[in-house]
């Protein structure tokens, strides 16, 4: 009950202070903008272009969504290897007893 | 052309992809001393926490930590290769020789590869700054698969970002590899090796090697920035002026970072702890 508690305060605070902020102009650029490139383009070395650059339109949309999807995948197949449910483990558990006592 | 390319990045998802492809050897899993018992319900607030911190990041427009193309010189960007490559080169050598040695390190590899790419490129807003940052995940990419391999894994998931994702860049990637993959894990994982031989719980160890990892990981960033752009001023100035400009966002997250360090490992213990025989001064409970 009190970790839930812990969890809903946490969850509540970053929830809450982006909605009600939504409304600002220029605001939650990354910290690459804010701080990297300031001082970058300060130095007199400006960030270019990508060599390949999907950050056009709704592309690079498209390919985080891509990444998102094959990492998901990955993330989540590497899980269950590693992390397999109590009714795996016993099913295997089973499967590896019948083979070894069968003759 | 910044201006440009500020004003067209838009939205972007938080999720991300990481790629490391190894065969799943569940027919060598199985041969392993058992799988730990499911822990007892305690993975609902991680999953509840986890979805909330991805809806937060949903709606921010964009990146954080990694250096863009261009930014540094020829010579700083040859020079951050050439420290990252010896990292990486050692890595690749320690993947081999402990996937040999234990059969499930693979696995650990893959899913701690795909996880420090989709946290490394998720951008979550920091309401106190009003800006986005992401996190590294190398923190406990070194607790779990040693420092050496997360320079391998940071390194692949940084060069996927800056060849697809218009993340980081492919002249920015030594430094880049070098912020994140070499520094951000080694400083996690030797603050967690020694507050654990200081005699410190694993929670508050593990916590204590997210934060400053996160730290570790920026600051070299800002010495990165200021070595190569400082000119004819103090290099020293530049690096405080970075540094200064990095706390808002990185104060915070850097917190968050410490949590997200000791909820994987808590968790980790909790369903699964034969697989923290590896961790520095570990063992299975």
């Amino acid at each position: 009950m009190k970790r839930w508690i812990t969890i809903l305060i946490l969850a509540g605070i970053l929830l809450s202070e982006p909605m009600s902020t939504s409304g600002r102009a220029a605001s939650w650029s990354g910290v690459d903008e804010t701080v990297i490139e300031k001082f970058a383009e300060k130095a007199g070395r400006p960030a270019r272009e990508p060599f390949i650059n999907t950050d056009q339109g709704d592309l690079l949309l498209f390919v985080f969504l891509l990444a998102g999807a094959v990492g998901g995948f990955a993330a989540g197949y590497w899980f269950r290897v590693l992390f397999p449910t109590k009714q795996r483990t016993k099913e295997k558990k089973e499967a590896h007893h019948g083979s070894t006592s069968s003759p | 052309m910044i201006d440009d390319r500020i004003i067209t990045r838009t939205t972007v998802t938080p999720a991300k992809a990481g790629v490391q492809g190894n065969r799943a050897p569940l027919s060598r899993l199985s041969r392993t001393d058992g799988i730990a018992a499911v822990g007892k319900g305690g993975t609902a607030p991680l999953f509840f926490l986890s979805l909330v911190v991805s809806l937060c990041a949903l709606p921010a427009p964009a990146f954080a930590m990694h250096i863009s193309e261009g930014i540094l010189p020829i010579s700083w960007a040859v020079l951050w290769y050439a420290v990252a490559l010896p990292f990486v080169a050692w890595g690749l050598r320690d993947l081999r020789r402990r996937s040999e040695e234990t059969p499930w390190f693979k696995p650990l590899v893959g899913l701690v590869g795909a996880a420090v790419f989709l946290i490394s490129c998720m951008p979550i807003p920091v309401p106190s700054a009003g800006t986005c940052s992401h996190p590294s995940g190398t923190g406990i990419a070194a607790i779990l698969i040693g420092p050496g391999l997360t320079a391998v894994v940071a390194s692949i998931a940084l060069t996927l970002q800056a060849l697809f994702l218009a993340h980081g860049g492919i002249t920015t990637l030594g430094a880049n590899i070098v912020s994140m993959g070499v520094a951000g894990a080694w400083v996690g994982w030797g603050v967690f090796t020694a507050a654990r031989r200081l005699g410190l719980p694993w929670f508050a160890a593990a916590f204590l090697a997210g934060i400053l990892s996160d730290w570790a990981t920026y600051a070299t960033t800002s010495l990165e920035l200021a070595a190569a752009l400082h000119g004819d001023g103090s290099f020293t100035a530049m690096f405080s002026l970075i540094l200064l400009a990095f706390v808002p966002t990185q104060l915070p997250l850097g917190i968050l970072e410490g949590f997200l360090c000791a909820g994987v490992l808590k968790f980790i213990r909790s369903r699964r702890p034969e697989l923290l025989r590896t961790v520095p001064t570990g063992g299975a409970a």
